[in-house]
């Protein structure tokens, strides 16, 4: 986000611009989404400044769909704070993929922590160079910062008057930018099925768990994969 | 019950991304951890995409959102820029259901 504050680079300037022009497309598709988010919040029980609260604090919107549904369905606020937990763990395991890649540390590590999420990673780990890499991780999780809380504000104040994000088809804005960030990494054999593999289990698992649980038992059964190498030794 | 639930959830959510940030480096070098940090984006990614376009709540859906989805793939194929797919998939969804 702030190009020339560092010293040249391994990064051609070209290239950086095409990361951060692409890390704020994905900003804009993303942030605008919390719309969404401000508006089934507020539906759900929850009063404006504590929708907004979430999305300055929690800032992962997997979980906190997660949360505000539980409440919705009548659920006790802790398990929905459980089930936002659980749901944030893969957040763990990007962090654990991207640290060597993003390389900092001290203050600008606990700063960068709290923009670690889905699109910041997807936009930072296809990278092959630091700067690229924060490049990508800075511009798309500062724009969607910026962004998602901007207009969970907006959808929180609005609620129901502002109308249905549906209209406008930006439910199907989600799905679509989901699988324009695991595109690139549909390279191998081996990712397609895994990734195939994990569709297919969520979707099993909708009909018989509770929001959030089905991301993460597809998370699980690849787990799985992973661990057991032969299980996909075939590929080699 | 829903403040504390909130600070808690909140605060929670962002320790564990702290946590990840902060394993040392040398445990990617092992290669199971390696393999199993590839391959975790690629699942939840691919379940993500699943659960926002095929469900809604408990429901298993086949509406608007798929054809969105069918866009999208084609689109990824033709390598339009993300930006084309991902509002180009918004703007088929909001289409169809104009309809």
């Amino acid at each position: 986000m702030s190009p020339g504050a560092e010293a040249p680079d391994d990064v051609p300037a070209e290239d950086r611009r095409a990361i951060v022009r692409d890390s704020l497309a994905v900003g804009i598709a993303t942030g605008t989404y919390g719309v969404s988010f401000g508006a089934v919040s507020v539906s759900s029980g929850l009063d404006v400044l504590q929708t907004c609260v979430l999305s300055l604090l929690m800032f992962t919107g997997a979980s906190q769909f997660a949360m505000v549904g539980v409440i919705a369905s009548g659920g006790a606020p802790l398990s929905g704070a459980l089930t936002a937990l659980l749901l944030g763990t893969r957040n763990t395991l990007y962090g654990l993929r991207l640290a060597p890649l993003l390389g900092w540390t001290g203050l600008r590590r606990v700063g960068a922590a709290h923009l670690l999420i889905d699109e910041s990673t997807a936009m930072a780990v296809t990278r092959r160079t630091t700067e690229g890499a924060r490049a990508g991780f800075l511009a798309t999780g500062g724009s969607i910062f910026v962004l998602w809380n901007l207009f969970t504000l907006l959808g929180a104040i609005g609620g129901t008057a502002i109308g249905d994000p549906r209209t406008f088809g930006l439910d199907a804005a989600v799905g679509a930018a989901f699988l324009a960030l695991l595109w690139p990494r549909l390279q191998q054999r081996r990712t397609v099925l895994v990734a195939l593999l994990a569709a297919a289990v969520a979707r099993g698992m909708v009909p018989v768990t509770a929001a959030g649980v089905p991301v993460l038992v597809a998370g699980g059964v690849v787990l799985l994969v992973g661990v057991f190498p032969r299980l996909d030794g075939a590929e080699r | 019950m829903t403040w504390v639930a909130i600070v808690v959830a909140g605060v929670g959510c962002y320790l564990l991304k702290l946590a990840g940030l902060c394993v040392p480096a040398r445990v990617l070098e092992r290669p199971v951890v390696a393999r199993v940090a590839d391959l975790i984006p690629v699942a939840l990614l691919a379940a993500l995409v699943a659960i926002q376009v095929f469900t809604s709540g408990q429901a298993l859906v086949l509406d608007a959102r798929a054809l969105a989805l069918a866009v999208a793939v084609a689109l990824l194929m033709l390598r339009a820029p993300f930006l084309v797919v991902v509002f180009g998939a918004a703007a088929v969804a909001a289409l169809v259901r104009l309809v």
